[in-house]
Protein backbone atom coordinates (compact mmCIF):
# COMPACT_ATOMS: atom_id res chain seq x y z
CA UNK A 1 0.00 0.00 0.00
CA UNK A 2 1.65 3.42 -0.87
CA UNK A 3 1.77 5.79 1.41
CA UNK A 4 0.72 9.21 -0.02
CA UNK A 5 3.42 12.07 -0.28
CA UNK A 6 1.17 14.76 -1.02
CA UNK A 7 0.56 16.36 -4.56
CA UNK A 8 1.91 19.39 -6.11
CA UNK A 9 0.41 22.39 -6.87
CA UNK A 10 0.18 24.33 -9.75
CA UNK A 11 -2.54 26.91 -11.31
CA UNK A 12 -5.11 28.76 -9.93
CA UNK A 13 -8.61 29.18 -8.66
CA UNK A 14 -10.95 27.22 -5.92
CA UNK A 15 -11.60 24.42 -4.71
CA UNK A 16 -15.28 22.74 -4.17
CA UNK A 17 -14.09 21.77 -0.19
CA UNK A 18 -11.33 22.68 1.89
CA UNK A 19 -10.67 20.19 4.48
CA UNK A 20 -8.02 21.32 7.23
CA UNK A 21 -6.43 18.20 8.95
CA UNK A 22 -5.43 14.70 7.63
CA UNK A 23 -6.42 12.84 11.20
CA UNK A 24 -9.70 10.39 11.75
CA UNK A 25 -12.40 13.51 10.35
CA UNK A 26 -10.51 14.88 7.87
CA UNK A 27 -9.27 12.16 6.05
CA UNK A 28 -13.27 11.09 6.32
CA UNK A 29 -13.94 14.65 5.04
CA UNK A 30 -12.08 14.63 2.60
CA UNK A 31 -13.14 11.28 0.94
CA UNK A 32 -16.21 11.73 1.49
CA UNK A 33 -16.58 14.91 0.05
CA UNK A 34 -14.69 13.37 -3.51
CA UNK A 35 -17.46 10.49 -3.27
CA UNK A 36 -20.23 13.51 -3.62
CA UNK A 37 -18.37 14.75 -6.44
CA UNK A 38 -16.86 17.81 -5.33
CA UNK A 39 -13.23 18.86 -5.79
CA UNK A 40 -11.22 18.98 -2.70
CA UNK A 41 -7.90 19.95 -1.17
CA UNK A 42 -6.73 18.17 1.91
CA UNK A 43 -4.44 20.49 3.78
CA UNK A 44 -2.32 19.27 6.10
CA UNK A 45 0.88 20.44 7.81
CA UNK A 46 2.41 16.86 8.46
CA UNK A 47 4.23 14.91 5.87
CA UNK A 48 1.82 11.83 6.16
CA UNK A 49 -1.55 11.42 6.34
CA UNK A 50 -3.38 10.24 9.86
CA UNK A 51 -2.79 13.25 12.32
CA UNK A 52 -1.96 12.67 15.58
CA UNK A 53 -4.30 9.79 16.20
CA UNK A 54 -2.76 7.65 13.28
CA UNK A 55 0.99 8.57 13.60
CA UNK A 56 3.11 6.27 11.87
CA UNK A 57 6.83 5.94 9.93
CA UNK A 58 7.11 4.55 6.52
CA UNK A 59 6.79 0.83 6.32
CA UNK A 60 4.07 0.70 9.38
CA UNK A 61 2.42 -2.29 9.32
CA UNK A 62 0.00 -0.97 12.16
CA UNK A 63 0.95 -2.85 15.03
CA UNK A 64 0.69 -1.59 18.25
CA UNK A 65 -2.19 0.92 16.62
CA UNK A 66 -5.70 1.42 17.09
CA UNK A 67 -8.32 0.90 14.80
CA UNK A 68 -5.80 0.47 11.91
CA UNK A 69 -8.16 -1.28 9.38
CA UNK A 70 -10.10 1.72 9.88
CA UNK A 71 -7.47 3.72 8.68
CA UNK A 72 -6.01 1.44 5.93
CA UNK A 73 -9.34 1.71 4.15
CA UNK A 74 -9.62 6.11 4.55
CA UNK A 75 -5.93 5.41 3.31
CA UNK A 76 -6.82 3.61 0.35
CA UNK A 77 -10.03 5.97 -0.54
CA UNK A 78 -7.82 9.07 -0.46
CA UNK A 79 -5.70 7.25 -2.74
CA UNK A 80 -8.00 6.42 -5.57
CA UNK A 81 -9.93 10.02 -5.02
CA UNK A 82 -6.12 11.30 -5.36
CA UNK A 83 -5.47 8.83 -8.27
CA UNK A 84 -8.66 10.21 -10.09
CA UNK A 85 -7.69 13.63 -9.24
CA UNK A 86 -10.49 14.62 -7.28
CA UNK A 87 -8.72 15.15 -3.95
CA UNK A 88 -5.22 17.18 -3.96
CA UNK A 89 -3.37 16.00 -0.75
CA UNK A 90 -1.19 19.05 0.09
CA UNK A 91 1.39 17.64 2.43
CA UNK A 92 3.62 20.23 5.08
CA UNK A 93 0.82 22.77 4.18
CA UNK A 94 -0.07 24.48 7.94
CA UNK A 95 -2.54 26.46 7.90
CA UNK A 96 -1.54 29.80 10.03
CA UNK A 97 -4.92 31.86 9.36
CA UNK A 98 -8.51 31.20 7.99
CA UNK A 99 -10.78 33.60 6.65
CA UNK A 100 -13.60 34.67 4.36
CA UNK A 101 -11.83 35.31 0.93
CA UNK A 102 -12.43 39.26 1.13
CA UNK A 103 -14.73 40.61 -2.33
CA UNK A 104 -15.86 36.92 -3.20
CA UNK A 105 -17.74 33.62 -1.79
CA UNK A 106 -15.69 31.02 -0.05
CA UNK A 107 -12.56 30.87 2.22
CA UNK A 108 -9.03 31.49 2.29
CA UNK A 109 -6.30 29.22 3.86
CA UNK A 110 -3.08 30.88 4.78
CA UNK A 111 -0.44 28.41 4.62
CA UNK A 112 3.06 28.02 5.06
CA UNK A 113 4.68 25.51 3.12
CA UNK A 114 8.44 24.97 3.20
CA UNK A 115 9.16 28.10 4.67
CA UNK A 116 7.06 30.61 1.97
CA UNK A 117 3.85 31.75 2.10
CA UNK A 118 0.72 30.29 0.25
CA UNK A 119 -3.03 30.34 -0.43
CA UNK A 120 -5.98 28.10 -0.72
CA UNK A 121 -9.43 28.92 -2.07
CA UNK A 122 -12.29 26.57 -1.56
CA UNK A 123 -16.15 27.06 -1.84
CA UNK A 124 -16.72 25.64 1.28
CA UNK A 125 -14.62 24.56 4.15
CA UNK A 126 -14.09 21.33 6.70
CA UNK A 127 -12.40 22.01 9.77
CA UNK A 128 -10.84 18.70 11.11
CA UNK A 129 -7.96 20.53 13.05
CA UNK A 130 -7.97 17.98 16.16
CA UNK A 131 -6.62 17.73 19.31
CA UNK A 132 -3.51 17.99 21.61
CA UNK A 133 -3.28 17.04 25.58
CA UNK A 134 -4.43 19.05 27.93
CA UNK A 135 -2.31 19.45 30.92
CA UNK A 136 -2.32 20.78 34.50
CA UNK A 137 1.10 22.32 35.98
CA UNK A 138 2.88 20.24 38.84
CA UNK A 139 6.00 21.29 40.76
CA UNK A 140 8.52 19.44 38.75
CA UNK A 141 6.55 19.27 35.00
CA UNK A 142 9.39 21.32 33.18
CA UNK A 143 12.17 19.11 33.61
CA UNK A 144 13.38 17.41 30.89
CA UNK A 145 12.10 13.94 31.20
CA UNK A 146 8.53 15.07 31.49
CA UNK A 147 6.43 14.85 28.68
CA UNK A 148 3.01 15.01 27.48
CA UNK A 149 1.47 11.72 26.69
CA UNK A 150 0.67 12.31 22.78
CA UNK A 151 4.49 13.42 23.10
CA UNK A 152 5.72 10.19 24.51
CA UNK A 153 2.85 8.25 22.01
CA UNK A 154 4.20 10.32 19.16
CA UNK A 155 7.94 9.46 20.05
CA UNK A 156 7.06 6.03 19.73
CA UNK A 157 4.98 5.76 16.45
CA UNK A 158 6.32 8.18 14.65
CA UNK A 159 10.03 7.60 15.48
CA UNK A 160 10.06 4.51 16.90
CA UNK A 161 12.09 5.52 20.19
CA UNK A 162 10.99 5.22 24.11
CA UNK A 163 11.11 8.24 25.75
CA UNK A 164 12.69 6.61 28.87
CA UNK A 165 13.81 3.37 30.48
CA UNK A 166 11.55 3.46 33.39
CA UNK A 167 8.10 5.55 32.83
CA UNK A 168 5.43 6.85 34.75
CA UNK A 169 2.11 7.42 32.75
CA UNK A 170 -0.17 9.84 34.59
CA UNK A 171 -3.17 11.30 34.38
CA UNK A 172 -6.84 10.31 33.41
CA UNK A 173 -8.49 9.32 30.78
CA UNK A 174 -8.95 6.48 28.66
CA UNK A 175 -5.91 7.11 26.60
CA UNK A 176 -3.29 6.61 29.28
CA UNK A 177 -3.78 2.65 28.57
CA UNK A 178 -2.74 2.32 24.84
CA UNK A 179 0.16 4.51 25.88
CA UNK A 180 1.00 2.44 28.84
CA UNK A 181 1.08 -0.64 26.99
CA UNK A 182 2.70 0.52 23.89
CA UNK A 183 5.74 1.77 26.28
CA UNK A 184 5.85 -1.63 27.61
CA UNK A 185 5.79 -3.77 24.53
CA UNK A 186 8.51 -1.55 23.19
CA UNK A 187 10.56 -2.53 25.78
CA UNK A 188 10.08 0.05 28.66
CA UNK A 189 9.21 -1.01 32.22
CA UNK A 190 6.12 1.25 33.39
CA UNK A 191 7.12 1.62 36.33
CA UNK A 192 3.26 2.43 37.50
CA UNK A 193 0.19 3.72 35.30
CA UNK A 194 -1.62 6.50 37.97
CA UNK A 195 -5.03 7.32 36.50
CA UNK A 196 -6.82 10.16 38.74
CA UNK A 197 -10.50 9.07 38.60
CA UNK A 198 -11.64 5.76 38.85
CA UNK A 199 -12.40 4.12 35.56
CA UNK A 200 -14.96 1.41 37.32
CA UNK A 201 -17.26 5.00 37.06
CA UNK A 202 -17.87 3.35 33.64
CA UNK A 203 -20.32 0.32 34.91
CA UNK A 204 -22.40 3.31 36.42
CA UNK A 205 -23.49 3.69 32.78
CA UNK A 206 -24.39 0.78 31.21
CA UNK A 207 -26.39 2.06 27.93
CA UNK A 208 -23.21 3.90 27.12
CA UNK A 209 -21.50 0.85 27.37
CA UNK A 210 -23.87 -1.57 25.93
CA UNK A 211 -23.79 0.63 22.88
CA UNK A 212 -20.03 0.44 22.36
CA UNK A 213 -19.25 -3.27 22.94
CA UNK A 214 -15.88 -2.49 21.17
CA UNK A 215 -14.77 -0.04 23.25
CA UNK A 216 -15.03 -2.35 26.46
CA UNK A 217 -13.27 -5.16 24.19
CA UNK A 218 -10.72 -2.32 23.97
CA UNK A 219 -10.64 -1.46 27.76
CA UNK A 220 -10.32 -5.48 28.57
CA UNK A 221 -7.79 -6.07 26.09
CA UNK A 222 -5.48 -3.04 27.64
CA UNK A 223 -6.21 -4.30 31.02
CA UNK A 224 -4.89 -7.93 30.51
CA UNK A 225 -1.84 -5.94 28.44
CA UNK A 226 -1.45 -4.11 31.39
CA UNK A 227 -1.20 -7.94 34.18
CA UNK A 228 0.46 -8.80 31.29
CA UNK A 229 3.47 -6.68 31.64
CA UNK A 230 2.74 -6.54 35.52
CA UNK A 231 2.07 -2.25 35.42
CA UNK A 232 0.87 -1.43 38.29
CA UNK A 233 -2.60 -0.04 38.00
CA UNK A 234 -3.12 3.08 40.81
CA UNK A 235 -6.69 4.86 40.22
CA UNK A 236 -7.57 8.14 42.23
CA UNK A 237 -3.70 9.22 42.69
CA UNK A 238 -1.81 11.26 40.89
CA UNK A 239 1.66 12.56 40.13
CA UNK A 240 1.31 15.82 42.16
CA UNK A 241 5.41 16.46 41.85
CA UNK A 242 8.35 15.46 39.61
CA UNK A 243 11.96 15.65 40.86
CA UNK A 244 15.29 15.96 39.83
CA UNK A 245 18.13 18.66 38.96
CA UNK A 246 19.18 18.92 35.15
CA UNK A 247 16.34 16.23 34.16
CA UNK A 248 13.50 13.99 36.31
CA UNK A 249 14.54 11.20 38.08
CA UNK A 250 11.67 10.75 40.70
CA UNK A 251 8.15 11.65 40.55
CA UNK A 252 5.64 11.67 43.88
CA UNK A 253 2.65 9.66 43.84
CA UNK A 254 -0.04 10.89 46.24
CA UNK A 255 -3.99 9.23 46.85
CA UNK A 256 -6.61 12.03 45.85
CA UNK A 257 -10.24 12.14 47.32
CA UNK A 258 -12.84 13.08 45.70
CA UNK A 259 -12.20 16.16 44.77
CA UNK A 260 -8.31 15.34 43.98
CA UNK A 261 -7.08 16.79 46.93
CA UNK A 262 -4.07 15.10 48.00
CA UNK A 263 -4.92 12.35 51.06
CA UNK A 264 -2.49 13.03 53.80
CA UNK A 265 -0.02 10.26 54.56
CA UNK A 266 -0.48 8.55 50.90
CA UNK A 267 2.61 10.51 49.44
CA UNK A 268 5.12 7.91 47.88
CA UNK A 269 7.98 8.49 46.15
CA UNK A 270 8.66 6.48 42.57
CA UNK A 271 12.09 6.33 40.38
CA UNK A 272 11.72 6.94 36.80
CA UNK A 273 13.66 8.63 33.83
CA UNK A 274 10.59 9.51 31.85
CA UNK A 275 7.08 10.97 32.81
CA UNK A 276 4.10 10.47 30.03
CA UNK A 277 1.24 13.07 31.47
CA UNK A 278 -1.93 14.37 30.25
CA UNK A 279 -5.25 15.06 31.64
CA UNK A 280 -7.55 14.11 28.65
CA UNK A 281 -7.38 17.03 25.44
CA UNK A 282 -8.32 20.20 24.01
CA UNK A 283 -9.60 20.55 21.15
CA UNK A 284 -7.56 23.20 18.12
CA UNK A 285 -10.42 25.34 17.58
CA UNK A 286 -8.25 28.75 17.01
CA UNK A 287 -9.15 28.70 12.34
CA UNK A 288 -12.80 28.13 13.66
CA UNK A 289 -12.40 31.28 15.78
CA UNK A 290 -10.38 32.92 12.91
CA UNK A 291 -13.68 32.47 11.05
CA UNK A 292 -15.86 33.39 14.09
CA UNK A 293 -17.59 30.15 14.28
CA UNK A 294 -19.65 29.97 17.11
CA UNK A 295 -18.20 28.06 20.02
CA UNK A 296 -19.88 26.78 23.58
CA UNK A 297 -18.03 25.02 26.69
CA UNK A 298 -18.33 21.81 26.70
CA UNK A 299 -18.95 19.51 29.82
CA UNK A 300 -15.36 18.30 30.06
CA UNK A 301 -14.58 22.13 30.27
CA UNK A 302 -13.05 22.56 26.70
CA UNK A 303 -13.98 25.26 24.35
CA UNK A 304 -15.77 23.32 21.24
CA UNK A 305 -17.13 24.45 17.69
CA UNK A 306 -21.40 24.22 17.96
CA UNK A 307 -22.26 22.51 15.09
CA UNK A 308 -25.46 21.49 13.52
CA UNK A 309 -27.11 18.26 12.84
CA UNK A 310 -25.09 18.52 9.47
CA UNK A 311 -21.67 19.80 11.19
CA UNK A 312 -22.16 23.14 9.84
CA UNK A 313 -20.68 25.56 12.24
CA UNK A 314 -22.88 29.50 12.35
CA UNK A 315 -20.75 30.46 9.66
CA UNK A 316 -22.08 29.56 5.98
CA UNK A 317 -20.25 27.01 4.21
CA UNK A 318 -18.22 26.18 7.31
CA UNK A 319 -17.98 23.01 8.54
CA UNK A 320 -16.20 20.92 11.81
CA UNK A 321 -16.17 17.81 12.73
CA UNK A 322 -14.25 15.34 15.08
CA UNK A 323 -12.27 16.92 18.59
CA UNK A 324 -13.08 20.48 17.28
CA UNK A 325 -16.41 19.46 18.12
CA UNK A 326 -16.00 17.92 21.23
CA UNK A 327 -13.48 15.11 22.49
CA UNK A 328 -15.20 11.86 21.21
CA UNK A 329 -12.32 9.39 20.01
CA UNK A 330 -11.74 8.48 16.17
CA UNK A 331 -14.79 6.33 15.27
CA UNK A 332 -16.82 9.76 16.02
CA UNK A 333 -14.70 11.50 14.45
CA UNK A 334 -14.60 9.77 11.21
CA UNK A 335 -18.69 9.32 11.07
CA UNK A 336 -18.60 13.50 12.00
CA UNK A 337 -16.13 13.79 9.25
CA UNK A 338 -18.01 12.00 6.47
CA UNK A 339 -21.28 13.51 7.26
CA UNK A 340 -19.60 16.89 7.06
CA UNK A 341 -17.78 15.64 3.73
CA UNK A 342 -20.85 15.12 2.35
CA UNK A 343 -22.91 18.35 3.04
CA UNK A 344 -20.16 20.12 1.81
CA UNK A 345 -20.05 18.58 -1.44
CA UNK A 346 -23.63 18.67 -1.10
CA UNK A 347 -23.90 22.41 -0.82
CA UNK A 348 -21.94 23.55 -3.75
CA UNK A 349 -23.42 21.15 -5.88
CA UNK A 350 -26.90 22.62 -4.59
CA UNK A 351 -27.94 18.80 -4.25
CA UNK A 352 -29.13 16.71 -1.33
CA UNK A 353 -26.19 14.07 0.04
CA UNK A 354 -27.53 10.45 -0.47
CA UNK A 355 -29.89 9.84 1.99
CA UNK A 356 -28.72 6.14 2.68
CA UNK A 357 -26.15 7.07 4.03
CA UNK A 358 -26.55 9.97 5.67
CA UNK A 359 -29.02 8.03 7.79
CA UNK A 360 -26.31 5.31 8.59
CA UNK A 361 -23.34 7.98 9.58
CA UNK A 362 -26.05 9.62 11.41
CA UNK A 363 -26.70 6.36 13.28
CA UNK A 364 -23.01 5.54 13.88
CA UNK A 365 -22.52 9.36 15.04
CA UNK A 366 -25.39 8.49 18.14
CA UNK A 367 -24.30 5.83 19.28
CA UNK A 368 -20.29 7.64 19.57
CA UNK A 369 -21.95 10.23 21.29
CA UNK A 370 -23.64 8.28 23.80
CA UNK A 371 -20.05 7.02 24.73
CA UNK A 372 -18.36 10.38 24.38
CA UNK A 373 -20.98 12.06 26.57
CA UNK A 374 -20.14 9.74 29.23
CA UNK A 375 -16.09 10.29 29.37
CA UNK A 376 -16.24 13.86 31.28
CA UNK A 377 -18.18 12.12 33.91
CA UNK A 378 -16.12 9.29 33.91
CA UNK A 379 -12.56 11.23 33.33
CA UNK A 380 -13.39 14.62 34.74
CA UNK A 381 -10.99 17.16 36.07
CA UNK A 382 -11.72 18.06 39.47
CA UNK A 383 -10.74 21.39 41.08
CA UNK A 384 -8.20 19.77 43.45
CA UNK A 385 -5.37 19.96 41.24
CA UNK A 386 -4.91 23.24 42.01
CA UNK A 387 -3.54 22.11 45.82
CA UNK A 388 -0.95 20.61 44.26
CA UNK A 389 1.06 23.69 42.84
CA UNK A 390 3.61 25.66 45.18
CA UNK A 391 3.95 29.30 44.50
CA UNK A 392 6.48 29.48 42.48
CA UNK A 393 5.14 26.39 40.00
CA UNK A 394 5.90 27.62 36.07
CA UNK A 395 1.94 27.70 34.86
CA UNK A 396 2.83 29.54 31.94
CA UNK A 397 6.43 27.33 30.90
CA UNK A 398 7.41 30.04 27.93
CA UNK A 399 7.33 32.76 29.84
CA UNK A 400 8.12 30.95 32.70
CA UNK A 401 5.28 32.75 35.06
CA UNK A 402 4.49 31.17 38.64
CA UNK A 403 1.20 30.38 40.23
CA UNK A 404 1.98 33.08 42.60
CA UNK A 405 1.99 35.99 39.56
CA UNK A 406 -1.24 34.36 37.93
CA UNK A 407 -3.12 34.42 41.24
CA UNK A 408 -1.10 38.10 42.21
CA UNK A 409 -2.29 39.49 38.77
CA UNK A 410 -6.15 39.08 40.37
CA UNK A 411 -5.84 39.43 43.91
CA UNK A 412 -3.17 42.47 43.69
CA UNK A 413 -3.55 43.91 40.55
CA UNK A 414 -7.13 44.03 39.83
CA UNK A 415 -7.57 41.72 36.59
CA UNK A 416 -11.23 40.20 36.58
CA UNK A 417 -10.71 36.91 34.19
CA UNK A 418 -8.40 35.02 32.47
CA UNK A 419 -7.70 37.65 29.63
CA UNK A 420 -6.64 40.07 32.57
CA UNK A 421 -4.46 38.02 34.61
CA UNK A 422 -2.79 37.00 31.11
CA UNK A 423 -1.83 40.78 30.22
CA UNK A 424 -1.04 41.38 33.75
CA UNK A 425 1.29 38.22 34.30
CA UNK A 426 2.02 36.86 30.82
CA UNK A 427 1.08 33.91 31.32
CA UNK A 428 -0.32 32.41 27.73
CA UNK A 429 2.04 35.34 25.80
CA UNK A 430 5.00 33.05 24.76
CA UNK A 431 5.07 31.06 22.11
CA UNK A 432 2.69 28.33 22.27
CA UNK A 433 0.43 31.26 22.56
CA UNK A 434 -1.17 29.97 25.69
CA UNK A 435 -2.05 26.36 24.46
CA UNK A 436 -0.11 24.09 27.09
CA UNK A 437 -1.50 26.61 29.71
CA UNK A 438 -4.65 28.36 28.63
CA UNK A 439 -6.61 25.61 30.72
CA UNK A 440 -5.05 26.21 33.87
CA UNK A 441 -4.30 29.87 33.86
CA UNK A 442 -8.09 30.77 33.10
CA UNK A 443 -9.40 27.96 36.40
CA UNK A 444 -6.38 30.13 38.37
CA UNK A 445 -7.59 33.07 37.67
CA UNK A 446 -11.19 32.44 38.03
CA UNK A 447 -10.24 30.49 41.14
CA UNK A 448 -8.62 33.71 42.45
CA UNK A 449 -11.21 35.65 41.74
CA UNK A 450 -13.51 33.41 43.81
CA UNK A 451 -15.64 31.92 41.26
CA UNK A 452 -15.70 28.97 38.65
CA UNK A 453 -14.17 29.18 35.12
CA UNK A 454 -16.78 30.66 32.36
CA UNK A 455 -16.75 29.95 28.43
CA UNK A 456 -15.20 33.47 28.33
CA UNK A 457 -11.99 32.62 30.66
CA UNK A 458 -11.22 29.77 28.42
CA UNK A 459 -12.05 31.94 24.93
CA UNK A 460 -9.78 34.63 26.10
CA UNK A 461 -6.78 31.61 25.77
CA UNK A 462 -7.78 30.65 22.53
CA UNK A 463 -7.66 33.24 20.07
CA UNK A 464 -4.56 32.70 17.94
CA UNK A 465 -4.89 34.98 14.42
CA UNK A 466 -1.26 33.56 13.70
CA UNK A 467 -1.85 29.66 14.42
CA UNK A 468 1.24 28.22 12.82
CA UNK A 469 4.97 30.51 12.92
CA UNK A 470 5.52 32.15 9.84
CA UNK A 471 8.74 34.62 9.42
CA UNK A 472 7.93 38.35 8.49
CA UNK A 473 10.07 37.64 5.70
CA UNK A 474 7.66 35.05 4.23
CA UNK A 475 4.76 37.09 5.35
CA UNK A 476 6.15 40.75 3.23
CA UNK A 477 6.89 38.73 0.59
CA UNK A 478 3.19 37.60 0.58
CA UNK A 479 1.64 34.68 -1.05
CA UNK A 480 3.17 32.49 -3.87
CA UNK A 481 1.38 34.24 -6.19
CA UNK A 482 1.16 32.17 -9.36
CA UNK A 483 1.25 28.71 -7.31
CA UNK A 484 -2.46 28.10 -6.11
CA UNK A 485 -4.30 25.04 -6.78
CA UNK A 486 -6.64 24.31 -8.97
CA UNK A 487 -7.94 20.16 -8.45
CA UNK A 488 -7.68 19.87 -12.65
CA UNK A 489 -4.21 20.75 -12.40
CA UNK A 490 -2.95 18.99 -9.71
CA UNK A 491 -0.65 16.16 -10.22
CA UNK A 492 0.33 13.29 -7.79
CA UNK A 493 3.81 14.37 -6.76
CA UNK A 494 6.67 11.20 -5.45
CA UNK A 495 5.12 7.98 -3.69
CA UNK A 496 6.85 5.98 -1.37
CA UNK A 497 6.14 2.77 -1.23
CA UNK A 498 6.03 1.07 1.93
CA UNK A 499 7.91 -1.97 2.84
CA UNK B 1 6.78 -0.58 13.64
CA UNK B 2 9.63 -1.67 10.98
CA UNK B 3 11.84 0.85 10.55
CA UNK B 4 12.73 2.41 7.22
CA UNK B 5 15.71 0.15 5.22
CA UNK B 6 17.96 3.52 4.84
CA UNK B 7 21.46 3.84 6.17
CA UNK B 8 22.03 5.51 9.41
CA UNK B 9 23.04 9.30 8.98
CA UNK B 10 25.60 11.11 11.25
CA UNK B 11 25.51 15.09 12.76
CA UNK B 12 26.84 16.68 15.32
CA UNK B 13 25.31 18.10 18.31
CA UNK B 14 27.35 20.50 20.37
CA UNK B 15 30.44 19.18 18.49
CA UNK B 16 29.81 15.35 19.51
CA UNK B 17 29.12 13.15 16.56
CA UNK B 18 25.74 11.61 16.99
CA UNK B 19 24.02 9.64 14.26
CA UNK B 20 20.34 8.87 13.94
CA UNK B 21 18.21 6.85 11.95
CA UNK B 22 17.49 8.52 8.17
CA UNK B 23 13.74 10.04 8.62
CA UNK B 24 14.05 10.82 12.39
CA UNK B 25 13.64 14.13 13.76
CA UNK B 26 16.17 15.96 16.14
CA UNK B 27 14.22 15.08 19.37
CA UNK B 28 13.90 11.22 18.32
CA UNK B 29 17.58 11.07 17.65
CA UNK B 30 18.57 12.96 20.45
CA UNK B 31 16.24 11.07 23.09
CA UNK B 32 17.28 7.84 21.01
CA UNK B 33 21.01 8.59 22.66
CA UNK B 34 19.96 9.46 25.99
CA UNK B 35 20.38 13.19 25.39
CA UNK B 36 17.29 14.87 27.28
CA UNK B 37 17.60 18.58 27.14
CA UNK B 38 19.31 20.90 24.04
CA UNK B 39 17.68 24.26 25.52
CA UNK B 40 17.79 26.47 28.53
CA UNK B 41 15.77 28.99 29.18
CA UNK B 42 15.43 32.92 28.77
CA UNK B 43 14.55 33.62 32.18
CA UNK B 44 16.01 31.26 34.40
CA UNK B 45 17.98 29.18 32.29
CA UNK B 46 16.71 26.34 33.26
CA UNK B 47 17.30 22.96 30.99
CA UNK B 48 14.11 22.05 28.39
CA UNK B 49 13.67 19.13 25.65
CA UNK B 50 10.96 17.64 24.84
CA UNK B 51 7.69 17.83 25.83
CA UNK B 52 4.64 17.78 23.75
CA UNK B 53 6.17 16.43 20.99
CA UNK B 54 3.55 17.31 18.02
CA UNK B 55 5.14 20.88 17.31
CA UNK B 56 2.75 22.75 19.44
CA UNK B 57 4.28 24.20 23.04
CA UNK B 58 8.03 25.19 21.28
CA UNK B 59 9.61 23.95 24.04
CA UNK B 60 12.26 21.87 22.44
CA UNK B 61 13.67 24.67 20.42
CA UNK B 62 17.51 24.22 18.86
CA UNK B 63 19.94 25.93 16.92
CA UNK B 64 20.22 23.96 13.20
CA UNK B 65 23.10 25.01 11.39
CA UNK B 66 23.03 28.29 12.93
CA UNK B 67 19.72 28.78 12.46
CA UNK B 68 17.80 29.65 15.84
CA UNK B 69 14.40 28.43 17.27
CA UNK B 70 13.33 25.89 15.14
CA UNK B 71 11.34 22.94 16.58
CA UNK B 72 13.62 19.69 17.20
CA UNK B 73 10.62 17.81 17.18
CA UNK B 74 9.08 18.61 13.58
CA UNK B 75 12.64 19.23 12.27
CA UNK B 76 14.21 15.64 10.19
CA UNK B 77 17.75 15.59 10.92
CA UNK B 78 19.97 16.08 7.69
CA UNK B 79 23.35 14.40 7.41
CA UNK B 80 26.11 16.82 8.28
CA UNK B 81 23.69 19.05 10.34
CA UNK B 82 25.26 21.02 13.05
CA UNK B 83 22.73 21.05 16.13
CA UNK B 84 23.42 23.23 19.21
CA UNK B 85 22.48 23.30 22.70
CA UNK B 86 20.13 26.58 22.38
CA UNK B 87 20.60 29.25 25.29
CA UNK B 88 17.33 31.64 26.00
CA UNK B 89 16.23 33.09 22.35
CA UNK B 90 19.45 31.93 20.88
CA UNK B 91 20.26 35.52 19.16
CA UNK B 92 23.20 36.38 21.76
CA UNK B 93 24.70 37.90 18.42
CA UNK B 94 21.77 40.29 18.47
CA UNK B 95 21.63 41.36 22.42
CA UNK B 96 23.65 44.10 24.26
Amino acid sequence: MPTSNGDVLMDTGAFDVLVIGAGPAGLAAATSAARGGASVALLDAAMRPGGQYWRHRDGDDGRGHHDWDAFKRLRGELERERAAGRIAHLVDHAVWHLERTPGADGFTAHIVHAGADREVTGRTVVIATGAYDRQLPFPGWTLPGVFTAGGVQALLKGQGVVAGRRVVVAGTGPFLLPVAVGLAEAGAEVASLVEANNPLGMATHPLAALRNLDKLAEAAGYLRALRHHLILYRTRHAVVAAHGTDAVDAVTVARLDADWRVVPGSLERIACDAVAVGYGFTPQIELADDLGCAAALDADGSLVVTVDAVQRTSVDGAFAAGETCGVGGAALAVAEGALAGLHAAAAVAGTRPDRTAVTRLERERARRRVFAAVMPRVWPVRSGWRSWLADDTLVCRCEEVPVSAVRGAVTGLGALDARGAKLFSRAGMGLCQGRVCGYATAHLAAAAAGRLATADDIASTVKRPIAWPITLGALAAGPIPDDRATPSATVPAREESTA
Amino acid sequence: MSAPERPPITFAFDGREMTAEAGQTIAAALLATGVRSWRTTRVEGRPRGLFCGIGICFDCLVTVNGEASRRACLTEVQPGDRVETQEGAGRADLER
